[in-house]
């Protein structure tokens, strides 16, 4: 027996040994506690269900372990000869099932509290996309695409020259152009759904993840009490990208966010009044003033193409590459294509309708600046040269 | 054909092998044969899919494949082991034990167990061809989920026709099965005196005739959803993309268990010979399987604790998944009772087989967590759940199959096995199969969603440490080959009785089992 004991002191050693290195933080192995109180009644649960795990573990493998090292042959034992007892049966049926009965009432409880979206102060609908978020501030009328870190998206690629930045880069593939902003201690809630094929809004420390769904509206909330960055990640496998959609979400006080939702709005007005459709936080102060300043002249193709590159980058590429290239079987490539060399209307159509059957939703719910930018730019860049110029009022009348 | 003759001397030798004879063969041992030469190479080939992952996943960064091939080799490496290795390999072991187990002559229905077997090269085939077409394989997962599966090229076609054919297969060669078993049986072999793995392939069968048709109909859906304008999972055509998914788990989760439920049986085999003692709880057994078979079918939703359920809905697939644990645990601590104060000896298919209690139990463990919904919601998706049931299926399901390769290769070649190199095999297998799932656990706590070919740094540590597992893994399988192939060659001559623990009637017959087996029905006291 005290080979026994000492086999399992040395056992409990080497796991204490794996939760003290988790507590050093340096690399985290658990799950995170998070920063509402559903996540740390998650966590609370999560520990439970680990230990009662790790208790019957030692419990039954203990008994295993001193039979094989007792009951062996080479030890000269002859066996015994019972098979059947009723009354162990009876026990080992009944006590693990009071164990779970025992287990199911507080998870039940913090299922209960986690559906609970009632009483909500603020609501923010999420849009999955192939391969970004879309945040919508239902009451605020702000709204924006949230996508990869352009950097980490150069270094992602596969052979890419700067994949040798990656180990230096903190936040790889957790970082995005435009964090989703909340205000801490409110409670708000988030609707999920999909324009494209089903992805799910994961934020570990916030206890968060539900399906973005097309056709569905999911519900889910946080009251998130410490102010901090929370980074999270798409979990349902939606497609090429799917490892390349992450979620960060940034938790402020009251007036923080207030001031940032007014800068938001601004920043509306500013580019033309529209919804805040693509990316406007890189769309910069000079970029607007282009805009307005030079409308449909001559010299505004170099504008036009400027804007187009930075929208095909980040609404494109993903599918049809930076270069332009495509992906040979699943993507077409946009450099001599038909569409793309052919007629002006018909590359206007095909944008605002998409294509049936096939990844290329419609981008009807773009500008009609951007639009025109992004298709000046696939005309005349990407290895193309058709010449001419796509100008709002060309998209305008295709709607 | 002349296997149907069998009018001969009980020990006459097979037919010379040629093609002629492997094509048409009607015999059960000839078919069991093929099924599981052909799991083997599949289990190397779904393997080969795996490195190819593991190999992309050993440092963050792209450095190998393009993520859209990375995302069909997920999708096919799980088909691939699914319906191509482990199915097929329990379907193998059914053909030859079951008939020799029940005191048969052969199968209940010998041409038709031709035709189930040479379903499947033909199924696997057109699965693999649609790697090389211009579209690519299948890269939305084994789920299939729509919309994203619809997504596919037209190479989705050749993919949805091999699910067909190989639910085809499955139902016709789950059909035979049960019609031995219930038809076959030597007199005096009443149903509880079967042995416990004729029991749970009974069951599994009864598991794989009742869902294959739910699987064929939602794939037939898909199907016309992607080709001919339908559409039942579209939510833009009054479609509903969840419908899928339940109709799948309805499948998927009874799946599961028919993958596991035969595993059960094997080690119910083994423990009790090794442990010179009978089976524990024989009875008990036969209704924990009978009972988690039940519940199969009233937990699949648990699936998909994120799609938005109602609160009511939730909580009766939390209830009903926290069930599972009680039959399973019975199982577990009636094998824990046979060892105790048997005379045990660790010869490699023991060691396979307490190797599969310790190891699935864990996996067992990870498995009662994810049932815990509020934490599922966080583990969903996530490495846990890759390491979960990677625990069940690796170290268990195809752990089972190699302590019944192991068990049963003297009685089919009438050699014994090298058992040096079977332990060493066990115990490179055992290292590295926990180094390469072991940390998956941690990496899915800490946030690493599965089905990505590329992570932050956070995860590297650990994600090498699982690609060095998987390729450690991996090689040390050519070893088993080797044994195999050793044994089938020559080496010891096998006894009857092979192991001195072992009971059972395929036990009375000769080693290597002759061609023909119990043209007259033996006593069963």
């Amino acid at each position: 027996m005290s080979k026994l004991r000492q086999a399992l002191a040395l056992f409990a050693a080497g796991f204490a040994g794996i939760v003290n290195a988790e507590s050093l933080d340096a690399v985290p192995l658990n799950m995170p506690v998070g920063v509402t109180e559903i996540s740390r009644s998650v966590y609370g649960l999560h520990m439970t269900i680990f230990w009662v795990c790790v208790v019957i573990g030692i419990l039954v493998f203990g008994v295993m372990a001193y039979s094989i090292f007792a009951h062996r042959k080479s030890r000269g034992v002859t066996p015994a000869t019972f098979h059947e007892s009723h009354t162990v049966e009876m026990i080992w049926t009944a006590v693990p099932f009071l164990i779970l009965v025992v287990l199911a009432v507080p998870a039940a409880k913090t299922l209960v509290a986690m559906e609970d979206s009632s009483d909500s102060e603020l609501t923010i609908k999420i849009t999955g996309y192939q391969w970004k978020w879309h945040y919508d501030y239902l009451d605020h009328d702000v709204a924006f695409f949230s996508s990869l870190n352009a950097e980490h998206n150069a270094a992602r690629q596969l052979n890419s020259p700067t994949a040798g930045d990656i180990p230096s880069m903190e936040t790889y593939l957790k970082d995005v152009d435009n964090e989703l902003v909340i205000p801490v201690g409110k409670k708000v809630r988030f609707l999920h759904t999909s324009d494209d094929v089903i992805h799910s809004w994961w934020v570990p420390a916030l206890a968060l993840k539900k399906d973005a769904i097309p056709g569905y509206i999911n519900t889910n909330w946080a009251k998130v009490e410490e102010p901090g960055v929370y980074r999270g990640k798409c979990a349902e496998l939606c497609g090429r990208d799917h490892g390349f959609m992450p979620v960060v979400v940034r938790a402020v006080p009251q007036e923080e966010f207030d001031a940032w939702l007014v800068e938001q709005k601004g920043g509306n007005v500013a580019a033309g009044g529209t919804d805040t459709a693509v990316d406007e936080a890189p769309a910069t102060a000079e970029e607007a003033v282009v805009e307005e300043a030079a409308p449909a002249a001559a010299d505004d193709k170099d504008a036009l193409m400027a804007k187009g590159q930075t929208i095909y980058n980040n609404v494109c590429a993903g599918c049809h590459q930076v270069t332009g290239a495509g992906l040979p079987g699943a993507f077409p490539a946009i450099t001599g294509s038909a569409v793309a060399t052919g007629d002006k209307a018909g590359h206007i159509a095909l944008i605002l309708n998409g294509v049936a059957g096939s990844a290329m939703s419609s981008y009807a719910w773009m500008p009609d600046e951007d639009i025109a930018a992004v298709l000046t730019y696939q005309r005349n860049g990407l290895g193309n040269s058709v010449g001419d110029v796509v100008t709002a009022a060309d998209v305008a009348a295709a709607r | 054909m002349s296997a149907v003759d069998t009018h001969h001397d009980e020990h006459h030798a097979p037919p010379a092998s040629s093609i002629k004879r492997w094509l048409f063969t009607t015999n059960h041992k000839d078919l069991g044969t093929l099924y599981l030469w052909f799991a083997l190479i599949m289990f190397f080939i779904g393997g080969a899919m795996a490195l190819i992952i593991r190999l992309e996943l050993f440092q963050p960064g792209l450095q190998f494949v393009d993520p859209s091939f990375f995302n069909q080799m997920t999708t096919m490496h799980a088909l691939i082991m699914i319906f191509g290795a482990v199915m097929p390999a329990f379907v193998g072991l059914a053909n030859w034990m079951v008939p020799m187990m029940i005191g048969a002559p052969d199968m209940a229905l010998p041409r038709m167990n031709n035709w189930s077997f040479w379903i499947m090269p033909a199924a696997i085939g057109l699965l693999l061809s649609t790697l090389f077409m211009e579209s690519g394989g299948p890269a939305g997962g084994w789920t299939m989920y729509p919309p994203l599966v619809l997504q596919g090229g037209d190479s989705f076609a050749f993919f949805i026709f091999s699910v067909h054919f190989m639910g085809i297969s499955s139902i016709m060669g789950s059909i035979n099965i049960v019609a031995t078993i219930l038809n076959m049986r030597a007199p005096g072999m009443t149903l509880l005196k079967m042995p416990l793995f004729v029991w749970t392939w009974l069951i599994t069968a009864f598991l794989l005739i009742a869902v294959i048709p739910v699987l064929a109909g939602a794939v037939t859906m898909l199907l016309t959803d992607r080709f001919f304008g339908t559409s039942f999972f579209n939510a833009a055509g009054g479609g509903d993309p969840v419908l899928y998914q339940h109709i799948f788990w309805f499948f998927g989760h009874p799946e599961v268990y028919i993958l596991i439920l035969p595993a059960f049986g094997v080690i119910s085999e083994i423990i009790p010979t090794f442990a010179r003692k009978r089976l524990f709880g024989y009875a008990s057994m036969v209704y924990a399987t009978a009972s988690i078979a039940f519940l199969s079918f009233i937990v699949w939703a648990h699936h998909m604790f994120t799609v938005g359920m109602p609160l009511a809905g939730e909580l009766f697939f939390m209830f009903s998944t926290m069930m599972i644990a009680v039959p399973t645990g019975v199982k577990v601590f009636n094998w824990i009772a046979t060892m105790w104060r048997g005379a045990m000896t660790f010869e490699t298919p023991m060691l396979f087989a307490l190797g599969f209690v310790v190891m699935f139990t864990i996996g067992g463990f990870s498995g009662l967590m994810l049932a815990i919904t509020p934490a599922d919601i966080q583990y969903h998706d996530s490495y846990f759940v890759v390491a979960h049931f990677h625990y069940v299926l690796v170290p268990g399901a195809i752990y089972s199959l190699m302590a019944a390769a192991y068990y049963w290769l003297p009685k089919w070649t009438g050699h014994m096995y090298d058992e040096k190199l079977g332990q060493w095999h066990f115990w490179l297998s055992t290292i590295f199969v926990n180094l390469l799932f072991f940390p998956m656990h941690f990496v899915g706590l800490a946030g690493m969603p599965r089905r990505i070919p590329d992570y932050n740094l956070q995860f590297a540590d650990m994600n090498a440490l699982a690609s060095v597992g998987a390729f450690g893994f991996g090689f040390t399988q050519i070893l088993f080959v080797y044994i195999i192939v050793k044994a089938v060659r020559g080496g010891e001559k096998a006894t009857d009785q092979v192991w001195d623990g072992a009971d059972g009637l395929e036990w009375t017959v000769p080693s290597p089992a002759p061609y023909h087996t119990f043209d007259t029905p033996p006593d069963v006291k």
